[in-house]
């Protein structure tokens, strides 16, 4: 397989560019356009400006989003991976049949449209008594962010050796302290890695959140509202900017964190392809 | 020695009794979570498409007429072909165009793999109303394309064709969830034992008769499961057909988004969310029966 494709390879290389370019072009349109001086994004570029950054820096509305993001993002990350590691841990060490069932419905948000589940927590948040609120917003998130821990904490748990805690129960260590002391330490790369992600699927989500939220907004229904005024569309921008630029941070630190913990080379970030199908 | 016999006597039973509740307590946020947030709320939905809408939250009576309404209408049935239809084009589109990567990654990429990939996935973690507003700033009648075009003298004109129209709708979501595909992709293509396709070439298969013969059968179960992550989340999109798509291309998702705002029929809306979700447990079945035809091969 090696020796002989290696014209086919070049081809594959030249499509692989092109699809890379493909992915990143559209994307890189918003930070170039924040930096362009007039209020219509074409070309040719019509000279640079700041002004659209210095935009945001006073604007109130913006700010209060900015805040509701915030604590939404970390109470849901705290939640999502909480649940993401007593699931995955139950699964992998215990391997009941409720076990199993809890981790393949943790699993199963998965295959739900996101107006699906937006629509079911606005109806379950109503019977509760809470209405819309940042309250509603964060248990669509936990949900949402949900079968991405699990499934980072799964893998963890499964790469982690049986012998470990079989030596620390055979010194005399019980269940919670073998969990807590050499679990958990062995899992901590997966755990930070898990709630980093889980915040940036919180801080990015907008569909669910359009249902949940009241009168304070998150971020991207911040970004949502301003996109019905064509005249915001550059400050809309430099945001746009800010906010895909802080997700690629916190995602290849999470990356990073992720690999440096991990036994073999498993892999990599998207954990949506592991589906409660089969 | 009848202190530590006593001890052997009590250990075990305080020991179980201990790791039962290790096991309840590990067991409760789980089982919590997804009783409440999953099963409940979902049960919920399919109970709300049952009722009358009289103006209160779980409504009155019990009805059929939610469903009846949903599938006699030809309105509801245009926009849920269409949906479909957008859909399958977008997972067509992904897939077919994720698997060269995916193949490129599992047999060519070498040493640069986990960067690779990580570049790849990378989009994802990113905000998809960002990546869709992108596309409309890209297509719309003054923008990025159109300008682009004109400077370089290719048309003298801006195209009207590009923005709200079901083509600007399928792109869209094709560049949005084109990470998505990748990886199960990628994992399946890891899988095919390296020996079979050594066995193929020894008996003299040309590279591409290796691919369709081998490669492909046994990579059927990842592209089946890439297939599923990206329909599913995509033939209940509102977001995109409502910032690029126009009024020519409303999705089911729109529809139910609209009958839990403006049009405030929520029993409606909740018989139009159990259609999806039928729709999206039949796709599920087929895949996983396709998964296990293919699968049975290996």
């Amino acid at each position: 397989m090696s020796a002989a494709p290696s014209k086919n390879a070049t081809w594959l290389r030249i499509y692989i560019v092109a699809y890379v370019v493909f992915l990143y072009l559209p994307i890189a349109i918003i930070p170039i356009f924040s930096f362009n001086n007039s209020v219509q994004a074409a070309f040719p570029l019509s000279g640079f400006t700041f002004d659209w950054y210095r935009s945001l820096l006073d604007n109130e509305n913006l700010h209060r989003a900015f805040e509701t993001s915030l604590i939404v993002g970390l109470t849901a990350a705290f939640l999502a991976t909480t649940i993401g590691v007593t699931v995955g841990y139950m699964e992998i060490a215990g391997g009941d049949r409720i076990s199993r069932t809890i981790s393949a419905l943790a699993r199963l948000p998965i295959l739900i449209p996101g107006v699906i589940v937006g629509i079911a927590l606005l109806i379950l948040v109503n019977l509760a008594g809470l209405g819309p609120s940042r309250v509603a917003i964060v248990l669509g998130h936990t949900l949402v962010a949900l079968p991405t821990a699990v499934v980072i904490m799964r893998s963890r748990f499964l790469a982690l050796p049986k012998s470990f805690s079989e030596v620390a129960m055979d010194l005399g260590a019980h269940e919670w302290t073998t969990f807590r002391r050499i679990i958990l330490p062995l899992a901590a790369p997966a755990i930070v890695s898990s709630f980093m992600l889980s915040f940036l699927t919180s801080f990015d989500e907008f569909i669910v959140a359009f249902f949940l939220s009241g009168t304070e907004q998150t971020l991207p229904l911040f970004v949502w509202g301003q996109l019905r005024f064509p005249k915001s569309l550059p400050s809309v921008m430099a945001l746009g900017s800010v906010i895909l630029l802080a997700s690629i941070v916190i995602a290849t630190a999470a990356e990073l964190i992720r690999r440096r913990g991990a036994f073999a080379d498993d892999l990599p970030v998207t954990a949506k392809g592991n589906l409660p199908i089969s | 020695m009848s202190v530590s016999a006593e001890t052997d006597f009590t250990a075990p039973a305080a020991s179980k009794r201990r790791q039962r509740l290790f096991q309840f307590g590990m067991s409760v946020p789980g089982a919590l979570a997804t009783s409440i947030l999953v099963l409940f709320a979902l049960g919920v939905v399919l109970f709300l498409g049952f009722r009358t809408n009289d103006g209160s939250l779980l409504g009155g009576g019990v009805t059929f007429k939610n469903f009846s309404d949903a599938l006699s209408d030809p309105l509801y049935a245009t926009v849920i072909l269409r949906s479909l239809a957008i859909a399958g084009f977008v997972t067509l589109a992904t897939v077919a165009t994720a698997y060269p990567v995916a193949f490129y990654l599992a047999f060519h990429a070498g040493r640069h793999r986990g960067l690779l990939l990580f570049v790849v996935t990378l989009p994802f973690w990113t905000s998809y109303l960002l990546r869709v507003f992108a596309w409309k700033v890209v297509l719309a009648y003054n923008g990025v394309l159109n300008s682009a075009l004109l400077s370089a003298g290719i048309t003298s004109e801006p195209i009207l064709a590009f923005l709200n129209t079901p083509a600007a709708v399928v792109v869209t979501l094709a560049h949005a969830y084109a990470a998505f595909a990748i990886l199960p992709i990628y994992v399946a293509l890891e899988n095919v034992p390296r020996s079979l396709i050594e066995a193929a070439e020894d008996l003299g298969a040309r590279p591409f008769t290796v691919f369709r013969r081998v490669i492909l059968p046994i990579s059927m179960p990842g592209v089946m499961g890439a297939a599923l992550v990206v329909f599913v989340p995509t033939v209940g999109d509102y977001v995109t057909p409502a910032l690029v798509g126009g009024p020519s291309s409303t999705m089911i998702g729109s529809m139910i988004q609209a009958q839990f705002g403006k049009a405030n029929d929520w029993p409606f809306g909740a018989a139009l969310a159990v259609i999806v979700m039928l729709v999206i447990l039949v796709v599920v079945l087929i895949a996983r029966f396709a998964d296990k035809h293919f699968g049975s091969r290996t």
